[in-house]
């Protein structure tokens, strides 16, 4: 292997591909990796905290299993990194918020355990919305994340810096956390492929909560085949999360290379008619031409609830989120303020400092909305219309295999352009979050760059339930057509 | 208008702790005590990112009450969140059941004046249990959190307002708690908090159809607290009604140090628990085969037992009762008669035992069936030796008291302690010849004809033998030397 740039351009598989070969150790990927992060994460902000020691032992490990014959599977000894979401045993974690100052994880999450019993190597943390609260990375409570595509631009969120840390070569695969579109966004901003599961394929334990019936860890990474390799090792059943689903978990690699043709492409015009930028819109239409010529049969489906989507996500999400984050209350871990006024002073002082404003406000609209004499109008309504849109999908499925649509209105925007405007930063995750509210897996892989702005736009495939396997051929077929998109430059002109 | 025209209509809400060894959602003991939060994981500690984990034997104990209570078990219910902060709930909310318990109806069958009825049950849910607050604890004075409690399974079976009266509700209390421990799903222990009792408590003129407002009344943690509550709660109704004014809802705590209850929050006070759908959790299914299962595996609870000691064996309604209190009890009645086998009113003599010496014994000593030294084969033995005449009443008190507290074989104790009664007629003549010569006086009365006299002589041969005199042998010696 030569110099450190190209071992970072590597995908995923590449690198496993040299590091079973053994032309490149985990040591050499693992450092080449910190550097690169130590070099450019002043600029973008991805890592919330790195654990360079900690790799570093765990890169020699894998590095002895090499030498041993003895790896342990496509994932050993490639360096990783998580968001802040999830808990690390003896690595503080944050979830990108003040109130968890000071804690210490005693115990590791379920995918970080099996993603290490696979032999990754995690190198750190990644920077995220509070909470998991946004759709711009903005609401960090530490530093905001900045596009490597263009620095004056958001990465998208809350899983920006999972994005970003893809996309500025600082790791090889990263895990995120999507509720209403957090790994999807990013992914469409920063040019990389992000999958959200189906709500149960992947155990939710040790991922700190924000809407428990809507939050689903899942993979992002640069290629197609690199994020199917990383949803392959965290799927499956975990006795400690009851959501999670004991269907057998598909080999994703099986089929990912068996092309489009013979797929039924679902196409909601509506979708594509308003509230999408042209630019955006002329890409995914371009994509879905090439489904075509691919042999894939396009049909029009309906899905008329789509508009209730984000009413009925920004009620069910806060209330759930406002009755999950009640236990950062000051008494067991984290931050803790005095007040006046004793418990309830403390309380009061500890919310007050250690959650930002977006938390604040999801409190607030969730308590409201679970209210005695408002549950039924609200909660219990919003419910009403995920069953809605699961009926939508159910029926749109019966006429295709893949749903294909944008996955923003927009391409990354500027940092600051919407904080002011909270109602038109929840408009962001309009074709995003009836995949959440239906249980379904999304994905989003890069179609192109947006022609004037030259960033990349995402197109989402939405599956059938637990069809993980067939999003991630569809969207390999488009990957296959439309090679690689270049290496963001964003970074490399000034350093 | 005296107390005595208003009638108390109460319903109670009963939390009875499910005796699993580990908690409801994660695998920590759920034993009683040890040192603050010795007893505590990640999940029940409820730190970030954690997420229940349901033990099943907890729903099948709750289907195991609900059977045998004759409720409704549920084949869908949902578990539901309820909000509210408080240091002792480390997660902001308690998992609950709400709109859909597992259990509806059913009833418990109580036993007032002689007359049976049964209580109505509205509903039993299951839920977990929250920790404690501490205080005092640290250097400075302040207050520490135990966690060991947290996530301890509970029941709650809520009955309707269905009771008249203080001893109906103690009456209910008691039957329930013996149902529970007879199922083995509860411990029935009030002082340690696994069987506790909160009161709907409400009154209204005799005749009147229509409930008055009701008070919710907490902190009794034993059946002499809960009448003191109920009783003082009831005057305190009254007198506001008769003062003209107007009961207001509102939970109210009771003191036992005073005997009296106070307000603790008003309805304007009352939390919103906001309570909703828990969404970690996905709603809990009962299939057919647990509730066959279980219903297969019921025993024959205190009620149904009571009756049968009753048909079968000629007990009285009070002695079966006493007997079927608590199961282990029962069985070892069970036990002792079949060792008996079928002597003379086996059952009304082991059950004057069960009822007379060995429950004061069990109490005295605070000892289970389980560990006493008294076996059903010992109990048996020694009734088979006071039918023999080998040993008196007196005698046999005595041999059961030393058997109970030391063991040892009835047989040999009787023997070993000098216990055995003499019907030897020489020895009994040569004891009332003594008396005899000593009682002239009341000799020449008896004969005179005060029969009644020969109490006095009997008594006079027994002390004279130190008590271990057959009375039989006594009685006729006597007679013969006295002419009749």
């Amino acid at each position: 292997m030569t110099g450190a740039g190209e071992l970072l351009d590597l995908s995923l598989t590449e690198l496993s591909t040299a590091l079973g070969a053994r032309r490149v150790s985990s040591r050499e990927a693992t450092e080449a990796a910190l550097a690169r992060v130590d070099a450019t994460d002043a600029r973008v902000g991805a890592f919330l905290a790195v654990a360079a020691d900690r790799a570093r032992a765990r890169a020699d490990a894998a590095d002895e299993r090499a030498a041993r014959g003895a790896r342990l599977g496509p994932l050993d000894g490639v360096p990783l990194a998580v968001k802040d979401l999830f808990l690390t045993r003896g690595v503080a974690t944050t979830a990108g918020s003040r109130i968890l100052e000071g804690f210490t994880p005693p115990y590791d999450a379920a995918v970080v355990e099996r993603l290490e019993a696979a032999g990754a190597v995690i190198v750190g943390k990644l920077n995220m919305d509070e909470f998991a609260m946004g759709s711009s990375n903005e609401n960090s409570a530490f530093k905001p994340c900045r596009n490597p595509w263009d620095l004056a631009r958001t990465p998208g969120g809350s899983s920006g810096g999972s994005a970003a840390a893809l996309a500025a070569r600082q790791a090889f695969g990263t895990l995120g956390t999507d509720t209403g579109g957090s790994i999807r966004e990013p992914a469409a901003f920063c040019g990389v492929v992000g999958l959200k599961p189906t709500y149960g394929r992947v155990s939710r334990y040790g991922v700190v909560a924000f809407a428990s019936s809507l939050d689903q860890p899942g993979p992002l990474g640069r290629t197609v085949s690199d994020a199917a390799a990383l949803l392959q090792v965290i799927a499956g059943r975990d006795e400690r999360d009851m959501t999670s689903s004991s269907r057998p978990v598909d080999d994703y690699g099986a089929a990912l290379e068996a092309g489009a043709r013979g797929l039924t492409v679902g196409v909601p015009r509506a979708w594509l008619a308003e509230g999408v930028e042209e630019g955006v819109a002329r890409r995914v239409k371009e994509a879905l031409a090439t489904y075509e010529r691919l042999g894939a049969k396009l049909v029009d489906v309906e899905l008329p609830h789509t508009k209730y989507g984000i009413a009925a996500y920004y009620l069910i999400a806060p209330a759930e989120a406002s009755s999950n984050l009640a236990r950062y209350d000051g008494v067991r871990f984290g931050l803790r303020r005095a007040g006046a006024g004793g418990l309830k002073g403390m309380y009061a002082a500890t919310r007050d400092a250690g959650f930002g404003a977006e938390p604040k406000r999801r409190i607030m609209l969730g308590t409201y909305a679970l209210s005695a004499g408002y549950y039924d109008a609200y909660y219990l309504r919003a419910q009403k219309v995920r069953t809605l849109l699961r009926r939508d999908f159910e029926r749109a499925f019966e006429r295709c295999d893949v749903i294909a649509g944008p996955v923003t209105p927009t391409v990354a925007f500027r940092l600051g352009e919407k904080v002011s405007d909270p109602l038109a930063m929840y408009l962001q995750d309009v074709f995003t979050v009836t995949c959440n509210l239906a249980a379904l897996p999304g994905l989003s892989v890069p179609c192109g760059l947006h022609a004037e702005e030259k960033l990349p736009v995402g197109l989402q495939l939405i599956g059938r339930p637990f069809d993980e396997a067939t999003l991630l051929r569809a969207a390999r077929a488009l990957e296959r057509e439309q090679g690689p998109l270049p290496a963001p430059g964003a970074l490399e002109a000034r350093g | 208008m005296p107390v005595s025209d208003f009638e108390v209509v109460m319903g109670l809400e009963v939390h009875a702790q499910l005796l699993t060894q580990s908690k409801i959602f994660c695998g920590c003991s759920t034993a009683f005590g040890g040192e603050p939060n010795a007893h505590t994981c990640p999940v029940c500690l409820g730190l970030p990112g954690v997420l229940p984990s349901l033990n099943r034997k907890v729903v099948e104990f709750a289907v195991r009450a609900g059977l045998a209570l004759g409720c409704e078990v549920k084949r869908k219910s949902v578990w539901a969140r309820k909000n509210y902060f408080y240091p002792d709930l480390p997660k902001g909310y308690q998992i609950s059941q709400y709109e859909l318990p597992v259990c509806e109806g059913g009833g418990v069958p109580i036993t007032v004046d002689g007359k049976d009825r049964v209580v109505r049950l509205i509903r039993i849910h299951m839920e977990e249990d929250a920790g404690k607050n501490v205080h005092g604890v640290s250097a400075d004075g302040g207050s520490g959190v135990d966690l060991n409690r947290a996530g301890v399974p509970l029941c709650e079976i809520v009955s309707a307002p269905d009771l008249f009266s203080i001893d109906e509700a103690i009456e209910y209390l008691k039957s329930l708690r013996a149902i529970l421990m007879y199922l083995g799903v509860n411990d029935g222990n009030l002082e340690e908090g696994s069987f506790r009792c909160d009161a709907n408590v409400s009154v209204r003129r005799r005749g009147e159809e229509k409930l008055g407002q009701r008070c919710e009344i907490k902190n009794m943690n034993s059946f002499r607290f809960l009448r003191q509550a109920v009783e003082y709660e009831v005057r305190r109704q009254v007198e506001v009604i008769e003062a003209g004014g107007k009961v207001e809802q509102e939970t109210r705590l009771f003191d036992p140090a005073r005997g009296e209850t106070r307000a603790m929050r008003s309805k304007e006070e009352a939390h919103d628990y906001r309570y909703f759908p828990e969404p970690d959790l996905p709603p809990l299914v009962i299939d057919d085969a647990l509730i066959e299962e279980v219903r297969r595996t019921l025993p024959e609870l205190p009620h149904d037992r009571a009756a049968r000691y009753q048909r079968a064996l000629g007990l009285s309604a009070h002695d079966a009762q006493l007997l079927t209190a608590e199961r282990s009890v029962a069985e070892f009645f069970d036990a002792a008669l079949a060792a008996y086998g079928a002597g003379p009113d086996g059952a009304k003599r082991l059950a004057n035992w069960m009822n007379g010496d060995v429950a004061r014994l069990a109490n005295e000593t605070g000892l289970a069936p389980a560990v006493w030294k008294l076996t059903p084969e010992k109990l048996a033995a020694l009734q088979r030796l006071v039918d023999a005449g080998t040993v008196g009443g007196p005698g046999a008190k005595l041999a059961l008291e030393a058997v109970f507290r030391e063991g040892g074989e009835p047989a040999e104790v009787v023997k070993a302690r000098g216990l055995a009664q003499v019907s030897d007629e020489g020895a009994v003549e040569a004891a009332a010849d003594a008396v005899l010569a000593r009682s002239a006086a009341e000799v020449e009365r008896y004969r005179g004809g005060n029969k009644k006299l020969m109490g006095f002589f009997v008594g006079q041969v027994m002390k004279e033998m130190k008590g271990k005199g057959n009375p039989a042998v006594v009685n006729a010696v006597l007679k013969r030397k006295l002419g009749d």
